[in-house]
């Protein structure tokens, strides 16, 4: 293995090193895996951890996260308390500690369990391609996701969910916690007892988080009654295209997550 | 290889040493540095035999980059025990019968008493959580959890003792 380090001092500067080759290391916990495996072995890694990319602010009703904030971080703030149990479903603490939530949009399944976190909250990543920031709704981040490796994730914003609006679950095979069987995220927020513009977000049921649009417009206008939670379940898995790995085969996650999402809505 | 310097205090010691560009700090810890309890595992941060404490905080080293290291405070197992006297989760680990192989020991360890650093009084599942980014195949965990709680005990009766 031959890599030379690179602390990235601007972040301007980042997305010139990347279109050369350089590899990015945020956390860790995906880069120096595939390093520790022979994967992109030679060359140089940039590291971020001059770039003031690790603060989370909280104004009003907008959070927003540098890309190099870590789950554990994200954990003990007292302000995002809604987003503690992704946080505490993502590997154990020592992973928490390293894991960054600009590396975890490029996690890919069964990872990303905060990417579709993310995805549900309706998140906005700003990038900078080396010119100029720009920013990106998630979904349109995800759909691009590939071309937007070679620019630089500086950090991610979000609006505060209504208390008691969003909603997560994550079905795995060793408690307390091991990679997704399924992941639900789900933003429920309801006028007059009808839910009102709800976004339903899947991981592991695709190459990245997705969207459930189906069950999303099952759930749309009604209350969260017996009738409409099995309207929904038999949706959510219509916009999914899961693969089989080691944790669980595609035809499982297919059969489980109309369960899980029940369990999730009727709680 | 370009080597690189780096400095960090490992086990209250000041440390500088020239490694290979890239390396992590669990190959400097082994392969430089002889200290051999920090165990080898998946390199892939899913079985955590190569946890320990950096700053505070439980970390894969396996996954730690050892330049980014500089400037840091780590512990290994090798740092707990003081003038030959066991720390009380290493004694509380014989003495429960929490390690039969012994490869997850140091790391559970470790994890555990990152745990204990913060939190004097951990529940059952406090000890859960802390451990469950750490695999063993002999125990079926029940003894580490054991362990690591009267561990906790033992250190609180201690501390009320020098109070």
């Amino acid at each position: 293995m031959s890599v030379m380090l690179e602390a990235a001092r601007q972040i301007r500067l980042v997305p010139a090193l990347q279109a050369k080759g350089a590899m990015i290391v945020a956390g860790g916990t995906l880069a120096v895996a595939e390093l520790n495996y022979g994967q992109g072995a030679d060359g140089t890694l940039i590291i971020l951890d001059r770039l003031g990319l690790d603060r989370i602010a909280v104004v009003g009703k907008k959070a927003t996260f540098g890309a190099m904030v870590t789950m554990a971080e994200i954990a003990r703030d007292r302000r995002l308390k809604f987003l503690h149990p992704v946080c505490n479903s993502i590997g154990g603490p020592a992973v928490r500690a390293m894991a960054t939530i600009g590396g975890n949009l490029f996690a890919p399944a069964p990872y990303g369990d905060m990417a579709a976190s993310l995805l549900a909250l309706d998140a906005e990543i700003t990038i900078h391609d080396g010119k100029s920031a720009k920013k990106y709704p998630i979904e349109v981040f995800f759909r691009q996701r590939k071309k937007l490796e070679r620019c630089l994730v500086v950090s991610v914003s979000f609006t505060l969910p209504a208390s008691g609006s969003f909603r997560y679950s994550k079905a795995v095979r060793r408690k307390p916690v091991s990679a997704s069987v399924v992941t639900i995220a789900a933003l429920l927020p309801r006028r007059g007892g009808k839910v009102v513009g709800a976004r339903i977000a899947l991981g592991a049921m695709g190459s990245h988080a997705i969207r459930a649009y189906k069950a999303e417009a099952a759930l749309e206008g009604r209350s969260l009654d017996s009738a409409t939670i099995a309207a929904a379940a038999a949706q959510i898995a219509e916009d999914a295209s899961p693969a089989d790995d080691a944790y669980a085969s595609a035809w499982y996650r297919r059969q489980v997550v109309p369960i899980h999402l029940a369990r999730l809505l009727a709680a | 290889m370009t080597k690189v310097a780096v400095q960090f205090t490992l086990n209250d010691e000041e440390q500088n040493e020239f490694v290979d560009s890239g390396s992590t700090l669990l190959a400097v810890l082994r392969g430089k540095l002889g200290l051999y309890s920090t165990k080898a595992g998946c390199h892939q941060g899913s079985c955590g035999a190569c946890t320990v404490i950096i700053d505070g905080e439980p970390r894969l080293s396996c996954l730690t980059l050892a330049q980014r290291c500089t400037g840091r405070m780590i512990t290994t197992i090798e740092g707990l025990t003081r003038d030959g006297a066991l720390h009380p989760l290493q004694q509380a680990f014989m003495e429960g019968f929490a390690a039969q192989c012994g490869f997850c020991t140091p790391g559970m360890i470790l994890a555990a008493k990152s745990l204990l650093d913060r939190n004097q009084s951990p529940s059952r599942d406090d000890v859960i959580d802390a451990i469950s980014g750490n695999i063993c195949r002999c125990t079926g965990y029940e003894p580490i959890i054991a362990a690591v709680l009267a561990a906790a005990e033992q250190m609180r009766a201690e501390m009320k003792k020098s109070a």
